[in-house]
């Protein structure tokens, strides 16, 4: 099975980015370090919001409502109580996944849009929830300065942590995408009506991808957690949610690790015109306008139609 | 808290007219965000936004009048003008160009929109909060039910039922708005007929801003104007136009009247908690009907 699905010729280049990453630490200066672990971080929230609405084709208006599920879970737990730490970290992921299947549950009965709908009132409950419950939550203020086991508590180390968890990651989704059950749902995304006539069971189908997506969004909760050692309710506010589509878009929808790459090149847009301007979000909506005129499959997308194309003439050529 | 004492007669009454006087302005915003989800089928992310600039620019034409009558008045008309202004620039010169691709990408572009906005109102009117008066007539407040009722919240409520019915005049006796009607339902034959979908789009999309832009400029005089307004506007939209059922004018009503009330009430039962009564309507209703207490235009 995986040598069908892991090439030697893609294999080299991945592994090599791997070595870089692990080595860059301790030669860059800690603000790079923490940057590329956001992006880590970003990335992985954007994939696993990719899963759904890239390959799935359904409107996950919401998916931060995971995220933040992730990442309160985690804080709860190494707050409030004396369990290790864990048990948060398993349990953290499983909350999103709880609550994705709570909330994909209600929505993979509706029309697209609907679902959308549904989906950001849901989730905005959620957003209440954490910004109004005190005593529990901390409210608008959020939970900062979480304790951490010593291992995790430098930065360097918390890279290190997730840039592996990051990698396991990766390849479950990916092994997920190239599954007869990833293959189900892109087919699903490319016409529904003709899978279900196939005997495919669409709604089951898509619920399992929102509960795995919601699952990986938690991931990312938990090692947002791990990075910055605090959580606030923007982690579950809409207009993040939004974001990460946008991220998705830039890198390109229809490509494996594109979203991985919009994140990047968000956070990165983010942090160096940020210390220029505080007109951060102006900027963000010309390029979303940019990309969605002139760009719509997205950076990557355009890339591997540019070199698809290339291929196609070169072998005209050849004829 | 002795119990007796909150639920006295008075106390539930205006407590009522004042969940009715925050519905109607709900309403009037939610029937826009409504309008053009029936018609586009996009939520309209920016519509919060445009509510804010509505609440910025009654500011700025007010206090240009120093607070006088006229001022109140030219604002509760121009600045509902702005913003349908603003809507109809960014609507013909970008996203008219984007009707024919998919949902996602006018979702994205109302998002855009949303985050253009919001900046470009920190550029004109800076961060600090602003608020104006309202005129004297409308200033403090009359005894109903025994107990002092604000006057703006009087006249909201005869604002609120004036515009549901010149809505619902609109949609029902006006052509444009009965092709309007005819496009939520079936834009195919709307254009097969031989009528121009994209400025039937347009027009739904510049009324629907034109009631934010309006919600905006009625609520300019008792709330704080500040930047951050916009976002808990979308949310309570979003929620309200999902339980009233999507693309439904009366939808939007039923559901703004169940959020203005229940938060309402909730102030004199646990006032600490007040805001999350409306939700826990909300979470109900959904969950007893996840398309909406009525029906849906799609």
């Amino acid at each position: 099975m995986f040598r069908n699905i892991f090439h030697l010729k893609s294999f080299v280049p991945i592994v090599g980015v791997f070595i870089v990453l692990l080595i860059l630490p301790p030669i860059i200066p800690r603000f790079y370090t923490y940057i590329i672990a956001l992006m880590f971080v970003t990335g992985l929230l954007a994939m696993s919001l990719n899963m759904v609405v890239g390959h799935g084709g359904m409107f996950q208006f919401h998916h931060c409502a995971f995220y933040g599920v992730g990442a309160y879970t985690f804080a709860l737990i190494l707050t409030k109580t004396t369990l290790p730490m864990w048990v948060g970290f398993v349990a953290g992921p499983i909350a999103a996944g709880f609550v994705g299947l709570l909330i994909g549950w209600f929505c993979v009965r509706l029309s697209r849009l609907y679902f959308g709908m549904l989906q950001i009132s849901l989730g905005s409950l959620i957003w209440a929830i954490a910004f109004r419950w005190y005593s529990l939550t901390g409210g608008d203020d959020g939970i900062h300065g979480i304790p951490m086991p010593s291992i995790l508590s430098s930065l360097n180390c918390s890279y290190y942590f997730i840039l592996i968890v990051l990698a396991i990651c990766l390849v479950g989704i990916y092994l997920i995408f190239k599954s007869p059950f990833g293959t189900t749902l892109q087919a699903i995304r490319d016409n529904p009506q003709r899978c279900e006539a196939v005997g495919v069971n669409v709604r089951r189908h898509q619920l399992v991808a929102i509960v795995i997506a919601s699952f990986f969004a938690g991931v990312a909760g938990v090692l947002f957690v791990v990075l910055e050692k605090s959580v606030f309710p923007d982690l579950l506010f809409w207009v993040l949610s939004l974001e990460i589509l946008i991220m998705c878009l830039l890198g390109g929808w229809f490509t494996f690790l594109g979203p991985m790459l919009g994140a990047a090149i968000t956070v990165a847009l983010r942090t160096f015109v940020g210390i220029y301007t505080e007109y951060w979000t102006l900027i963000l909506g010309v390029i979303l306008i940019l990309l969605i005129f002139f760009l719509p499959e997205g950076v990557l997308g355009y890339f591997i139609d540019k070199f698809k194309e290339r291929g196609i003439n070169a072998m005209q050529e050849e004829k | 808290m002795d119990i007796g004492q909150v639920f006295t007669f008075s106390a539930l009454g205006s407590q009522f007219l004042v969940g009715l006087s925050r519905a109607m302005i709900l309403f009037i915003v939610c029937s826009g965000m409504s309008f053009v989800l029936g018609v586009l089928r996009v939520p309209n992310v920016a519509h919060g936004s445009l509510y804010m600039i509505g609440a910025f620019a009654a500011f700025s034409i007010a206090s240009l009048f120093g607070g006088s009558s006229t001022g109140f008045w030219l604002a509760l008309i121009f600045a509902p003008l702005v913003v349908a202004l603003v809507s109809l620039i960014a609507e013909r010169a970008l996203f008219c160009h984007l009707y024919e691709r998919e949902h996602l990408m006018l979702l994205l572009f109302t998002f855009a929109l949303m985050l253009i906005l919001d900046d470009l109102v920190k550029l004109t009117w800076g961060a600090e909060y602003k608020s104006f008066m309202a005129p004297p007539f409308l200033r403090g407040s009359i005894p109903i039910f025994g107990s002092p009722f604000p006057r703006y919240n009087l006249f909201l409520l005869i604002i609120g039922p004036l515009v549901a019915i010149i809505l619902w005049l609109f949609t029902n006796k006006t052509k444009i708005g009965k092709i309007s009607r005819a496009a939520a339902v079936d834009r195919e034959m709307v254009g097969a007929v031989g009528i121009n979908v994209s400025w039937v789009f347009g027009a739904a999309f510049v009324i629907g801003c034109y009631l934010a832009g309006l919600g905006g400029a009625l609520v300019a005089p008792i709330v704080s104007i500040t930047l951050g307004m916009d976002q808990t506007i979308i949310i309570e939209a979003f929620l309200i136009v999902t339980i009233g059922g999507l693309g439904n004018m009366w939808g939007a009503l039923v559901g703004s009247l169940i959020f203005g009330l229940t938060q309402a009430f909730g102030v004199l039962f646990w006032p600490q908690f007040a805001i999350v009564f409306p939700y826990v309507a909300v979470v109900i209703i959904l969950i007893w009907k996840p398309t909406g207490m009525l029906k849906s235009v799609w």
